[in-house]
């Protein structure tokens, strides 16, 4: 049996999904799109050994094609055939979450609705009379509460029951009530023209008719009509919109409202206004306080930047790392002992474990940094950052959600790039991540030091912030360029909800930090994990596969002298240099260890001029990201051809941009 | 009439029509800015856009550029009974 769980944001869905599930989830995505899809095996105390899988829809709040969320959930729907659909609203919230609910009964498909946070509603002095809504809504509704996993069970038991005898929606005649008359008849007319067509498509007429009747194309395309029959449908809307003095989109939104409004009526003792309500409005008072708003955020960024790159994060990485080494130590002093060849040793130990270890190096602040996201996303303050934000992005196209995965950006590109997941627009997330490299990342920062300490004494620091805000300056011009020529669509309205505060739920976010670091080792690591060994191979060994005592007679040494030539116009063609920026794709940090490798005892003075150094330092904080990172791309793209043309055009861009400036600092120096 | 972006902090209106290009409106409506709907600006964010409002029950955000597609009468208005656009229900709730 396949379920489908629908439901808004904020809902509660992602916690109801793991009260049902537990830990039998897996994570795909959707056919065709990168919207993430969680499927989950509904675990059962009882000793039936029925298979019951749940599939997480997004969290959408209608079932109109105008998102990539929306689309997914409707096709999932119309096109996987679910054995039901699990439909969870909130309680408190419940008008605009049963305005999902009445799209989804149309569907005629079995299905339930879970009616989550009762607990707080009577906490609130509010009651909803659960036998009465069902029979308005012709759904059996069961009451429970996600957070405390209270009606788990029955609510298990209805849908079974519901979903194995195949009980669909009681036909509610939603357009019937109110002053609807117009809509009715408008509605019943398309039915009775589309019926064939429905039918054929195996499409319920209602849904497909209410649908047609709010403009949507893509239903007209799906039932096959004849142009014949489109006339006479747009003439049945043209008069009802003449009727009843509204366009038709705007009048079918208005009969599903008021029939809401109706049964809310009967249903529903409105709480007094709720304590969650009004905490949430006193905490919004000081976070988005028109003076202490963005200072109170920047300094919460700090203090996360502080506690996962420093603090947590940052000591636990070298505590893992000095582990990481230790252990690598071990095995090669036990590899000789045992006489293994030595270059099978070097192998095992400087190419795949140390590979291995640069992978997990990265786990700590992952992890820590997860955990301070997902607090922040789950209690609801996220949606405040992008309301506060929202007006400093808008000009290049984005809105305020994409601004704390950009920020993190600075800390690592590749929790920035996995932090993008939330944000519901595709366009809006891929342009984000393809603007995160942009956003100087805390490796590149020895490279800064290093170099610029050695060609800028006592101007170190100036350098190095130049190429902060160069990067920031860039990643703007980058961005009007791709929403001019890339992204061209507009970008999905920004109308966001701001959900009250809540306590994020322990289980959740343990959940989401399992997830995330499952996610970084098992794909992270096939791609870094090859890479380290192919760059140690390339490093060791000559073309005639001689392991090489001379770094300038290895393969890496030799493909960096033929790429060389292409770095004679911004002024550094050293096959030296050339070596290190290779490296530098396995981690930024090695960049500095090759150099000061390569030019032991002479130091990088002969290297560079003053011009050439900072075009160095500029083209090394603008291209290729890492090779974690580009596995992190590459992922969310979910494509490896649009993760490479991302490192590609990085790489060209950081190399015009380094042209340009040398020349420019030539013309001064 | 005035568009809702006009409305001040605190001030409120229902909502007699929603413009804009079909996705647009079909976001509003959605969210449950239909016509008919009372609707109080509740804030505004710090650099001045978006604002937030309050309707049937919980919180939006909306930037003004999109609020300026949706018309409202605010609080001064008083129906006569004869404005062809407002519909029945707003004549029954004055």
């Amino acid at each position: 049996m396949i379920i489908a769980l629908a439901g808004n944001q904020n809902c509660g869905k992602t916690t109801l999904f793991n009260a049902l599930t537990g830990s039998n989830q897996h994570v795909g995505n959707f056919p065709g799109v990168t919207v993430e899809q969680k499927v989950g095996t509904v675990k059962s105390s009882k000793k039936d050994n029925r298979d019951i899988k749940i599939v997480d829809l997004p969290g959408i709040y209608s079932l109109s094609p105008y998102t990539n969320e929306e689309i997914v959930s409707r096709d999932y729907i119309l096109n996987q055939k679910p054995d039901g659909i699990l439909n969870i609203i909130d309680a408190t919230n419940i008008e605009r979450n049963l305005y999902l609910s009445l799209q989804l009964a149309e569907l005629g498909v079995p299905m339930v609705i879970a009616l989550n946070m009762m607990d707080e509603v009577r906490d609130n002095g509010g009651n909803i009379d659960v036998e009465k809504i069902s029979k308005l809504l012709g759904v059996p509704v069961v009451p429970i509460s996600a957070a405390k996993e209270d009606g788990i069970e029955e609510l298990k038991d209805v849908f079974i029951r519901t979903f194995e005898n195949k009980i669909k929606p009681q036909v509610v005649d939603f357009c019937k009530g109110g002053d609807n008359g117009g809509v009715h008849r408008a509605l019943h007319a398309i039915m009775h023209m589309i019926e064939d067509h429905a039918q054929a498509a195996n499409i319920s007429r209602r849904f497909a008719a209410t649908k047609i009747a709010e403009g949507d194309e893509s239903m007209l395309k799906l039932l096959k009509l004849t142009t014949n029959e489109v006339e006479t449908i747009e003439h049945t809307l043209l008069q009802l919109d003449k009727e009843v003095g509204m366009d038709s989109q705007a009048a079918i939104a208005d009969m599903r409202y008021q029939f809401i409004e109706d049964v809310v009526k009967e249903t529903v003792v409105k709480q007094a206004e709720s304590k969650q309500h009004k905490t949430s409005v006193a905490i919004d008072k000081v976070l988005t306080h028109k003076y202490f708003g963005i200072p109170l955020f920047f300094m919460i960024m700090g203090i996360v930047f502080y506690l996962s790159f420093d603090l947590i994060g940052g000591n636990l990485t070298s505590l893992f790392e000095s582990v990481i080494d230790s252990a690598i130590d071990a095995i090669r002093t036990g590899l000789i002992n045992y006489q293994m060849n030595p270059v099978v040793t070097n192998m095992i130990c400087d190419g795949a474990l140390s590979g291995i270890g640069s992978v997990l190096s990265f786990l700590p602040i992952i992890i820590v940094l997860f955990l301070f996201l997902s607090l922040m996303e789950d209690s609801g303050y996220m949606a405040r950052v992008a309301y506060v934000m929202d007006k400093a992005l808008r000009k290049i196209g984005l809105s305020g959600k994409s601004f704390v995965p950009l920020l993190i950006g600075f800390g690592c590109s590749v929790p920035a790039v996995m932090s993008t997941r939330t944000l519901s627009s595709e366009r809006d997330r891929r342009m984000t991540i393809m603007l995160i490299p942009f956003m100087s990342c805390t490796a590149k920062l020895p490279i800064y030091g290093y170099i610029s300490s050695i060609m800028f004494p006592g101007k170190a620091g100036l350098i190095t912030l130049s190429l902060y805000i160069l990067g920031m300056v860039l990643s703007v011009v980058m961005a009007l360029f791709l929403k001019k020529f890339i992204f061209k669509g507009k970008s999905v309205p920004f109308v966001m909800e701001l959900p009250n505060y809540r306590i994020p739920g322990f289980k959740t976010t343990i959940m989401l930090l399992y997830d995330k670091a499952k996610d970084f080792l098992v794909r992270a690591f096939t791609v870094i994990f090859s890479a380290s060994v192919i760059i140690w191979f390339l490093q060791s060994f000559d073309f005639r596969f001689n392991v090489v005592a001379d770094t300038e007679l290895s393969i890496l040494a030799n493909v960096a002298k033929w790429i060389s030539p292409v770095f004679i116009p911004l002024g550094f063609a050293s096959w030296k240099t050339t070596t290190a920026l290779i490296s530098g794709f396995m981690a930024k940090e090695a960049v500095v260890s090759i150099l000061d490798v390569l030019t032991a005892g002479t130091g990088i003075n002969g290297l560079f001029t003053v011009a050439s150094a900072y075009s160095f330092l500029v083209f090394t904080s603008l291209y290729t990201p890492c090779v974690a990172a580009f596995a992190a791309i590459k992922n969310e793209f979910g494509s490896k051809k649009l993760g490479m043309a991302v490192a590609l055009l990085q790489s060209v861009y950081a190399w015009v941009v380094a042209f340009v400036l040398f020349r420019l600092v030539l013309l001064f120096v | 009439m005035k568009k809702l972006s006009e409305l001040k902090v605190g001030e409120s209106g229902t909502i007699v029509k929603v413009n804009g290009d079909r996705i647009l409106r079909g976001h509003l409506l959605d969210m449950g800015l239909t016509p008919n709907t009372c609707v109080k600006v509740s804030a505004m964010a710090p650099m001045g856009d978006p604002i937030e409002l309050f309707l049937r029950g919980y919180r939006l955000t909306l930037r003004l550029e999109d609020a300026s597609n949706i018309e409202v009468f605010d609080d001064e208005f008083k129906c006569t009974g004869n404005c062809r656009e407002c519909g029945k229900r707003i004549k029954a709730q004055s």
